[in-house]
């Protein structure tokens, strides 16, 4: 069994919260006092039907409001997968919450309404998980229904998500014919679809190879925290506690600790207290070095011969989050995983458009939910990966130093 | 390639230990709250996994509402007696004295809501600037909207429409003076996830998460142990049951469900055919209102 992170992109309209209320109604995740509730609350509905898309709002606001406010995640599993999802709300200001819930899925899927086609937030949601390099897109095409299942439809659709795909250079795209207020396609086949060959959307989700995701070459791992008994007779030890983000290590290996440069070999393994040989992706350990150097928090261990970029000066992609705007040279800190370093960010190139991806290039300021293209001065240098080859060393934030809010997520080119 | 393939509570472990590995790197004064219940229980072992063989960076800390569980003190000092951690105890009673509050009233007068006086005010005297606690998403529909860095303002509110976006593994433990952050490892654990970790690592548990026997009443369809803190009225039906807990709160605020569950496999075997949420079937608090736990975070509960 493994873990399966995804987002949904779309609005209410599209029909994402009655998705995920399907998938999880269906998958047996929603229990009956849960259900009791939101039956209660969908009693003024005329058809009286529950109202399964009840069960995503969290907030008395978004009850009220009839609106999702912000990123909120739901679980369920099959026994086959652990499933998290990412409930982001699609409106165009929500950019941020799209960005945010993104981050950390290997899936995203992009609903699409049978009746309105492609359109222009289908656009949006699909440069966003470009810009994300989400691995895997799911493009739920929902509301068949309402079209009387035609196959036409559906396939006019896919020639016109399909040539947005090519231009994005999105690679694992299925798509998948839905209706999710009435669960078909959802967990099993319908056979409303007699002309549809492929998977249920849950068969997708729950059979999708995720472990080719996990980048086990360029081996990166960022110290979190060190370890230094007080105890007499553990005087010596010394460990550096932190995650492997990426790649193997094992003991023995030659290392460079990044930014200093300094080459020592890993003497131990640790996990969870028991020495090991080898730790892998995605594993907390504890690496203990041959020599007695320097090496603080926010410090990357790496293989001498696969060493990321040791630049204070790159070029990013930046979401701005800010409710105040970015002004060129303001300073921000910087933090990628554990190191966080006061940084200023310098031009701003261009401004993405998130429709058309158009670039804007007369602008002198970045506004709430703006994607910029723009180069990042750090006031000491930072260990890093391109974010195309490697995500979890290639997205970085920024905080406000005055208001320590994060504003920006950062996509180094 | 399955060589280098970590299981998924081998993943929610790992994304688990960062967490606290984070707070314990970004924090001078962090605590782990500590009630002697599975997810903190959890969360205990997790910083073993985290932090051994140095001690733990943060003292545990336990809010005494005076209605717990016997079973859950005496779990709870045994566990720092084998573990040489650091606890640190404040009761709510002695908030009551202090600050003249008033308490609830009525049969199941629950200290619950009185138990965020005693918080605030233990984050004020050790000046805690980050509090590690064991609430997950799933548990109720507010907490999946909560960051798992949580900022709360100088009077612990928690702002759900002020959040900070959280991206990647990256958690921005930022603050001013007197905000603190609450941290949640176990933020994207379920109830079964726990109760699978607690399997396979064979933790041990307070003896009142298994079956046993124990005198009840029934209450709106809950079941609720008679004990000393609870005003028995002379209608009251006392009831011998075999039961088990699904989460340990106070004695007055939690219910009991019916159970011959006396192994792991049994509970996990009963949670997996429940048709109840864990919150739903066992937390009497929240049944007061739709935004019952919305309301009790802004406040500063955890």
């Amino acid at each position: 069994m493994d873990i399966l992170r995804f987002i949904t992109a779309g609005s209410v309209d599209d029909g994402k919260s009655t998705l995920i209320g399907r998938l999880l109604y269906d998958s047996k995740s929603i229990l009956i006092d849960q259900l009791e509730a939101i039956e209660k609350q969908s009693k003024n509905k005329e058809d009286g039907e529950i109202d399964l898309a009840l069960l995503t709002d969290g907030l008395r606001a978004e009850r009220e409001q009839g609106i999702t406010i912000d990123v909120a995640y739901k679980y369920f599993s099959t026994p086959k997968r652990k499933f998290i999802i990412a409930d982001a709300p699609g409106h165009i200001q929500y950019t941020r919450n799209m960005v945010t819930g993104a981050s950390n899925s290997e899936l995203a899927i992009i609903l699409v309404d049978a009746r309105n086609g492609v359109v222009e937030q289908t656009r949006r949601h699909s440069i966003i998980t470009s810009l994300l390099n989400i691995p895997h897109v799911v493009v739920a095409i929902n509301k068949m229904d309402l079209v009387n299942y035609s196959e036409d439809v559906y396939n006019n659709i896919v020639i016109d998500f399909e040539k947005v795909a090519r231009s994005l250079g999105l690679k694992d795209v299925k798509y998948i014919p839905i209706s999710a207020l009435d669960g078909d396609n959802i967990v099993d086949k319908s056979e409303n679809f007699s002309w549809y060959n492929g998977e249920s959307l849950l068969h997708h989700l729950e059979n999708i190879e995720l472990d080719s995701d996990i980048n086990l070459t360029d081996a990166r791992f960022s110290v979190q925290y060190i370890i230094r008994p007080q105890a007499l007779k553990l005087h010596d030890y010394r460990g550096y506690a932190g995650k492997v983000i990426s790649g193997i290590y094992k003991k023995g290996d030659k290392v460079i600790v990044q930014p200093s440069g300094i080459e020592t070999t890993i003497k131990a393994i640790e996990i969870g207290g028991e020495e090991v040989d080898e730790a892998y992706a995605l594993q907390s350990v504890v690496l203990h070095l041959e020599d007695n150097i320097d090496v603080s928090r926010g410090d990357m261990i790496v293989h001498r011969d696969n060493q990321p970029a040791t630049e204070n000066e790159f070029e990013v992609l930046l979401c701005w989050m800010g409710n105040k705007p970015l002004v060129p040279g303001n300073k921000y800190f910087f933090q990628i995983n554990s190191r966080v370093v006061k940084s200023v960010v310098k031009d701003i190139e261009y401004k993405l458009d998130v429709n058309t991806l158009q670039k804007n290039y007369s602008l002198e300021k970045a506004e709430l939910n703006d994607i910029i293209k723009a180069t990042i001065k750090t006031a000491s240098p930072i260990a890093f990966d391109s974010y195309k080859k490697l995500r979890q060393n290639g997205g970085a934030i920024l905080i406000d130093e005055t208001s320590c809010v994060t504003v920006g997520a950062c996509m180094i080119q | 390639m399955k060589k280098y393939h970590l299981d998924y509570l081998g993943q929610l472990e790992s994304e688990a230990i960062h967490i606290m590995r984070e707070v314990a790197g970004q924090f001078e004064r962090p605590a782990l709250l500590f009630s002697g219940g599975k997810d903190s229980i959890t969360l205990v072992h997790l910083a073993l996994k985290a932090f051994r063989p140095g001690k733990f960076p943060f003292p545990l800390v336990h809010i005494d509402t005076g209605h717990n569980f016997p079973e859950a003190l005496n779990y709870r000092d045994a566990m720092v007696e084998r573990l040489g951690e650091k606890l640190i105890v404040r009761k709510v009673e002695d908030t009551i004295k202090e600050k003249n509050l008033t308490e609830q009233k009525g049969k199941f007068a629950s200290r619950n809501a009185l138990q965020t006086y005693t918080l605030l005010d233990i984050i004020e005297e050790f000046k805690f600037d980050a509090l590690i606690g064991g609430a997950r998403r799933d548990e109720e529909k507010a907490r999946a909207k909560e960051r798992i860095f949580s900022v709360r303002d100088e009077f612990g509110q928690w702002n759900p429409k002020l959040q900070r976006p959280e991206l990647w593994n990256t958690y921005n433990g930022k603050i001013h003076k007197g905000e603190n952050v609450r941290a949640f490892p176990i933020s994207n654990w379920t109830e079964l996830d726990v109760w699978n970790y607690i399997r396979s690592e064979k933790i041990d548990l307070p003896s009142i998460y298994f079956s046993h026997e124990r005198e009840v009443l029934k209450h709106e369809g809950q079941l609720v142990a008679v004990s000393e803190f609870i005003t028995l009225e002379p209608t009251d039906v006392i009831l011998k049951k075999r039961v088990r807990y699904r989460t340990v709160g106070d004695m007055t605020c939690t219910a009991a469900v019916e159970s011959n569950a006396t192994k792991i496999d049994d509970i996990i075997n009963e949670i997996i055919a429940t048709k109840t949420s864990e919150r739903g079937e066992t937390r009497i608090d929240d049944r007061v209102s739709e935004a019952a736990m919305e309301d009790r975070k802004k406040g500063g509960y955890f």
